[in-house]
């Protein structure tokens, strides 16, 4: 077996070329494969981090996964604001133990900008129930005190004190600016691995005012108020997009959605973040098993072409197979050198396919997490992967039976002179 | 000692169940330490007659004796077995694998069979020096040893082949015109180290050729056809029809 193995793999390196471009293919196959699964575990990861101890998101009217989506993932934009009133009638509810309000809508070089209460930096819990940290500073105090996370202050260089101003809208390029309203960096938070990190945080009053002398979407020509004037108007926010809510006791949490359900005064939906993420879970399933299954095609035409190669050689290779049988090769071996060989190339794809996308993980790993808030673990390979790779590994043993079966068949009918 | 190395009895083989025979040979025995000479023109059976002898192919009657052991008795792996144990090969051409360095080649029957990996250690050497030993005797430089098979001259490729059938001193040694790719020279050169190097393995050497002038450097050629029936019946068909 030994020597059966040894042939294969000098065999093999004799016609690397052929062999090297196959195994290439097999290679980008397997790494294709194992990064869909990779991101897919890691995106599904990074959003179930991304909220922890909420027992429930209220928002204006709309499907819980879009709710969930806007408010948590900074994914998307709200369509209906809720009244501040409505907020405050939640907020106060005796069953309510802590709530923290969300506004979102402008944008500061590409990340959102939220406006929320002091509240967020006292209960907002992400991951294992962690509390936000600040790396320096502290929370906003004043009107036009801004609190980045940790994504933003090292991408932009933010440090305490430096000014910064904020786009008005979400999304695109051109928007207008604030100009005029210039922020105060005071506070700086430690990463967490979720939106927080790319998020830039106002307080309410702040949203209020730098839209004070805006109309529509759009700044009032030949209007403006001035920076010292401000403090003058009434900076109440008047709607919010969202709000987390935290509950005395969790048992309240149905009772609760229901009181939002039937708000009078507007339509409200109230909804449980793990429900939403598993609703979130079954519409992205569908794309999950979607990519997975086109992966797993494509590693079927790696390992196709690996075959086809292999059977491609066996014609030019029949001389060697008979002088293998004429110093005491058994058909059996020959079948188990033909086996061999796909399966030594298999592995190195699959192995060169873990490399590849450890190397691909490592670079992209700052883009993945400042993009999508997405956290890479490069270096981690995880038993689902190990099952993807050994069903690899298995796929390639049965195409490996073909060539084998095939030069073993040459063996017997070849016998110890070939008929070329 | 004669012991008989070759026993043919009564052998009948065809390629196709129902088709015309190609070999049926009552008698063919071949004694230990004989240098035979087996001619016989293309298609008259050489290669089928090694097929046989070589435990690759099976007749369909008759008895085949290899040293006593009956072929047709065994199974296919003891058969496969039996051959690198006790026969050596040299083909026509092409006979080296062509990824495998020279010594490698030689060396390749001692990975197949214990047997011949523990008589080449014998003389109390290592498998190399043994190999080193076969190929200085066949007239190869030492520099070629690590060479791939591919680059050296067909002439060369012969000769470590030669030293390849004859490492681990099998019984038996056949070689299918071997010299055919040969300039006439070359022939008669390659023939005697091959004669020399069986008689000090202690190698029976069974040749088949259809070049018949070589026949005289052999203590006994046979004609195939002369043993064959096939190919008399052959013959003689054209008066059984008239």
């Amino acid at each position: 077996m030994k020597t059966i193995f040894s042939l294969a793999i000098r065999s093999a390196w004799n016609r690397r070329l052929t062999l090297g471009l196959t195994l290439i293919a097999v290679t980008l196959s397997v790494t294709m494969l194992l990064g869909v699964e990779r991101l897919r575990v890691e995106a599904r990861e990074s959003f179930a981090q991304s909220v922890s101890g909420t027992d429930l998101i209220v928002g204006a009217r709309t499907s819980p996964v879009q709710l969930m989506l806007y408010s948590v993932f900074r994914i998307g934009e709200a369509t209906n604001n809720i009244r501040w009133a409505s907020y405050q009638a939640l907020a106060n509810h005796p069953a309510v133990a802590w709530s923290i309000p969300l506004s979102l809508g402008d944008s500061h070089h590409g990340f959102p900008v939220l406006a929320t209460s002091t509240a967020y930096f006292e209960h907002f819990r992400y991951g294992d129930s962690q509390s936000l940290i600040f790396v320096s500073g502290k929370p906003f105090a004043e009107v036009f005190h801004a609190v980045v996370g940790a994504e933003v202050a090292e991408r932009l260089n933010y440090r305490l004190g430096d000014p910064i101003v904020l786009s008005h809208g979400m999304s695109g390029t051109g928007l207008a600016e604030h100009a005029d309203k210039p922020f105060t960096v005071v506070g700086v938070l430690a990463r967490t691995g979720t939106p927080v990190d790319r998020t830039v945080h106002i307080s309410l009053e702040a949203m209020e005012a730098i839209h004070l002398d805006w109309q529509g979407g759009a700044h009032l020509p030949g209007f403006s108020i001035p920076l010292e004037h401000v403090r003058k108007f009434d900076l109440a926010p008047k709607e919010i997009t969202a709000a987390l809510v935290g509950m005395k006791s969790r048992a309240a949490v149905f009772k609760m959605q229901r009181y939002v359900s039937n708000y009078e005064a507007e339509p409200l939906l109230g909804v449980l973040p793990g429900v939403a993420l598993d609703q979130l879970w079954q519409v992205m399933g569908i794309a999950e098993r979607t990519l997975l299954a086109v992966s797993a095609m494509v590693v079927v035409v790696g390992l196709s072409g690996l075959v086809a190669v292999i059977l491609a050689s066996l014609g030019e290779r029949r001389r060697e197979l008979a002088i293998l049988r004429s110093v005491g090769a058994r058909p059996r071996d020959i079948f188990m050198l033909l086996l061999t060989e796909s399966l030594f190339i298999t592995v190195l794809g699959v192995g060169g396919g873990v490399a590849l996308l450890t190397v691909l993980s490592i670079a992209l790993a700052p883009l993945a997490q400042a993009r999508f808030g997405v956290t890479l673990h490069p270096l981690w390979v995880s038993v689902e992967e190990l099952k993807l790779l050994a069903a690899v590994v298995g796929v390639g043993i049965v195409a490996g039976l073909l060539p084998g079966y095939r030069a073993y068949r040459l063996s017997l009918a070849d016998g110890l002179s070939p008929r070329l | 000692m004669s012991a008989t190395v070759i026993d043919v009895e009564n052998l009948l083989f065809r390629w196709s169940a129902g088709g015309d025979p190609c070999l049926d040979i009552p008698h063919f025995e071949v004694e230990a330490g004989e240098r035979i000479f087996v001619h016989g023109p293309s298609g008259s059976g050489k290669s089928t007659l090694l097929g046989l002898l070589g435990g690759v192919l099976v007749p369909e009657r008759g008895s085949l004796r290899l040293l006593g052991d009956d072929l047709t008795t065994l199974d296919a792996a003891a058969r496969d077995r039996f051959r690198a144990d006790h026969v050596g090969f040299i083909f026509q051409q092409f006979n080296l694998i062509p990824y495998l360095s020279v010594i490698d080649n030689v060396l390749l029957p001692c990975r197949f069979s214990a047997q011949r990996k523990a008589r080449a250690v014998v003389a109390g050497l290592t498998l190399h020096d043994e190999a080193a030993r076969l190929l200085s005797h066949l007239d190869l430089d030492t520099a070629l040893y690590q060479r791939q098979a591919l680059q050296l001259s067909v002439g060369q490729q012969q000769r470590v082949a030669a030293a390849r059938a004859l490492i681990g001193q099998p019984e038996i040694v056949i070689a299918d015109e071997p010299t055919s790719a040969l300039d006439a020279e070359r022939q008669i050169a390659f023939l005697d180290l091959l004669s020399k190097e069986c008689e000090a393995a202690g190698s029976t050497l069974l040749f088949v050729s259809h070049d018949r002038r070589l026949a005289q450097k052999f203590s006994r050629e046979i004609a195939l056809p002369s043993i064959n029936r096939v190919g008399k019946a052959a013959g003689s068909k054209g008066t059984v029809v008239a």
